[in-house]
């Protein structure tokens, strides 16, 4: 990385925080605040608002005075819920005062995860691409990131072989985060099971971020958690970010062990004290009489789904079928352009705004990230914007 | 998939085939044969447009009527219905439970002109017993669509 020479001298900014790069998508923000009528494709949140009755329980809690700290924990309703809710869903059983801890998102459930856990110099598995903060959350609690590539002939799965393949005496987890951002791959459930298995072999933990897992299209979000053992071995970390439109609301979870959970919960406590009472209260509500809400997301995001695989097809990009999330993720490898520069002349030339896939890994090079978690008037004209801009660039 | 459609088309109606195609992931052609059908079948009444007259500055006036009325032998209360349905003023006929039996919803250019429709033509329908007027003063909302402000996204631009 980059750096000032007199700012190292003087090692004002630490070394931790030095070895972390600003995330990739942060540059391109700044430069499309200066442009006017974009369509943006570039961020990775709904547009929906929250669901009316969810904001108008958290409303009804601040005018009944709610407005203190709750149990570091998380208040006991919440908890309770959501253990009931995690039964249901995945006949998973998670003691409500033990294993479960509320957290401000999976943000700071992934980054509790991972200092909780982690020991200076252990290494952590993820996948490239990946998610901006896992390789951030490892080094900032010491650890070291390992990548295994993935790529589109594989669907952009990871592979058990690839994982043991790079297994050392200092593997201490495997972070995994599917239905993945940035390309929209669900793992399928005989996958996990091999994943699962070497994990359990080789004695590592699994933290599984599963924000995603209710946005998923004519395939089932398989709980890493679920299958046969490995609750014992399992970090799992999910929110209401993605599933309930909630994302200002700053919440989300983690479901492990009591050991790890009680390790987690004493970072917390010090660091935080307690997630948002207001946003806790709007969980519930979300747990309780969310699911009807999230059902007619999901169909509205899967119609938009498809509008931009095909449009994307269309237009000449490669683009394999993303099955979750709200991501496609298409080859432009057919233009000759690199990520950055497709992303930064389509930004300049056309007004579209899209993610190059190098801000979450080097095998993102050669492919963008476009949310489809935008009306489909604007999907459709930002297809015909990229439709033009590879007409024009297209290879001879 | 005539459901799917059907909800497409409710939320736009100017939602084209092809689009409709794809946004469900089937052939154009599927789709055009179940509207077609949809249409024939009196499934798709018809496709318009939800205006705001408020905004177009329109004087029309509307009120729903409460209507009380003696069922008839035979024919319960589907005749008094028809003998009001009938008038293209009458934009709207409802059967209700509770202390009225009809729900009319009628336009007109003015309250007068409402207050003759009620007092020459729906009152003396034989079997109406009763009619209280409640004129509409303000719309917020009309089938599911706020009528002013709609909730604009807030989104900024951030990392993630
Ligand atoms: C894979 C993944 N994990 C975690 C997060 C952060 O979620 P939260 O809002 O719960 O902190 C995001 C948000 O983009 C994400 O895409």
């Amino acid at each position: 990385m980059k750096q000032d020479k007199e700012e190292k001298d003087n090692n004002i900014v630490s070394q931790r925080a030095s070895r972390i790069s600003p995330s990739g998508i942060r540059k391109f923000f700044d430069l499309l605040g200066s442009i006017e009528g974009v369509i943006s494709l570039g961020v990775g949140e709904p547009d929906y608002t929250t669901p009316w009755h969810i904001r108008e329980a958290a409303i009804y809690s601040i005018e009944n005075g709610f407005t203190m700290y709750t149990s570091n924990s998380g208040i006991p309703e919440l908890r309770q819920e959501l253990s009931r809710y995690i039964q249901k869903r995945y006949e998973l059983e998670y003691d409500w005062k033990t294993e479960l801890l509320i957290t401000v998102g999976v943000s700071e459930a992934l980054d509790l995860a991972m200092r909780a856990v982690i020991d200076p110099g252990d290494e952590v598995i993820m996948s490239d691409p990946c998610y901006v903060a896992y390789e951030p959350s490892v080094i900032l609690s010491g650890g070291v990131p390992v990548k295994v590539p993935t790529s589109e002939e594989n669907a952009f799965e990871l592979d058990a072989r690839d994982i043991e393949a790079k297994i050392t005496n200092k593997t201490k987890a495997i972070l995994m985060g599917y239905p993945s951002n940035p390309t929209g791959a669900v793992m399928p459930w005989e996958k996990l099971v091999k994943i699962a298995d070497v994990a359990c072999r080789h004695n590592l933990l699994m933290i599984v971020d599963e924000i995603y897992s209710h946005l998923v299209y004519g395939i089932e979000h398989t709980c890493m958690a679920a299958l046969p053992g490995m609750k014992e071995c399992t970090v799992l970390l999910s929110g209401f970010s993605k599933s309930y439109a909630m994302t200002g609301w700053r919440i989300g979870y983690a479901a492990a062990n009591k050991e790890i959970i009680a390790a987690m919960t004493k970072i917390h406590q010090y660091t935080i004290m307690c997630a948002p009472t207001m946003a806790q209260i709007a969980a519930i509500e979300a747990l309780k009489s969310g699911e009807d809400s999230v059902t007619e997301m999901v169909e509205d995001y899967n119609h938009r789904r498809l509008v931009m695989v095909k449009g994307l097809r269309n237009i000449g990009l490669s683009c394999f079928e993303p099955k979750g999330a709200f991501y496609a993720f298409p080859s432009i490898k057919s233009t000759g352009m690199k990520s950055e520069e497709f992303a930064e002349r389509l930004l300049i030339e056309e007004k579209v705004a899209v993610v190059p896939g190098t801000a979450f890994g080097k095998c993102g090079e050669g492919y963008i990230r476009c949310c489809y978690a935008t009306s489909l008037k604007e999907i459709e004209e930002a297809l015909e914007r990229m439709k033009w801009f590879v007409e024009r660039h297209r290879k001879a | 998939m005539l459901k799917k459609i059907l909800k497409i088309l409710e939320d736009d109606a100017r939602a084209t085939p092809e689009r409709i195609a794809t946004m469900l992931g089937t052939s154009e052609d599927e789709v055009t044969a179940i509207i077609k059908k949809a249409e024939a079948e009196g499934k798709i009444l018809k496709y318009k447009t939800l205006i705001n007259w408020d905004k177009v500055n329109d004087e029309h006036v509307w009120a729903l009527i409460e209507v009380q009325v003696s069922p008839q032998r035979d024919t319960g209360y589907d005749a008094i219905a028809e003998k009001i349905y009938r008038f293209p003023q009458a934009r709207s006929v409802y059967l209700m439970s509770g202390t009225y039996d009809l729900a009319v919803l009628v336009m007109g250019k003015s309250m007068h002109e409402i207050a003759d429709f009620v007092g020459q033509k729906l009152s003396p329908i034989e079997g109406v017993r009763a009619a209280s007027t409640h004129f509409i003063m303000r719309r917020y909302k009309e089938d599911g669509e706020i009528m002013n402000g709609k909730e604009e996204i807030k989104r900024q631009p951030v990392i993630l």
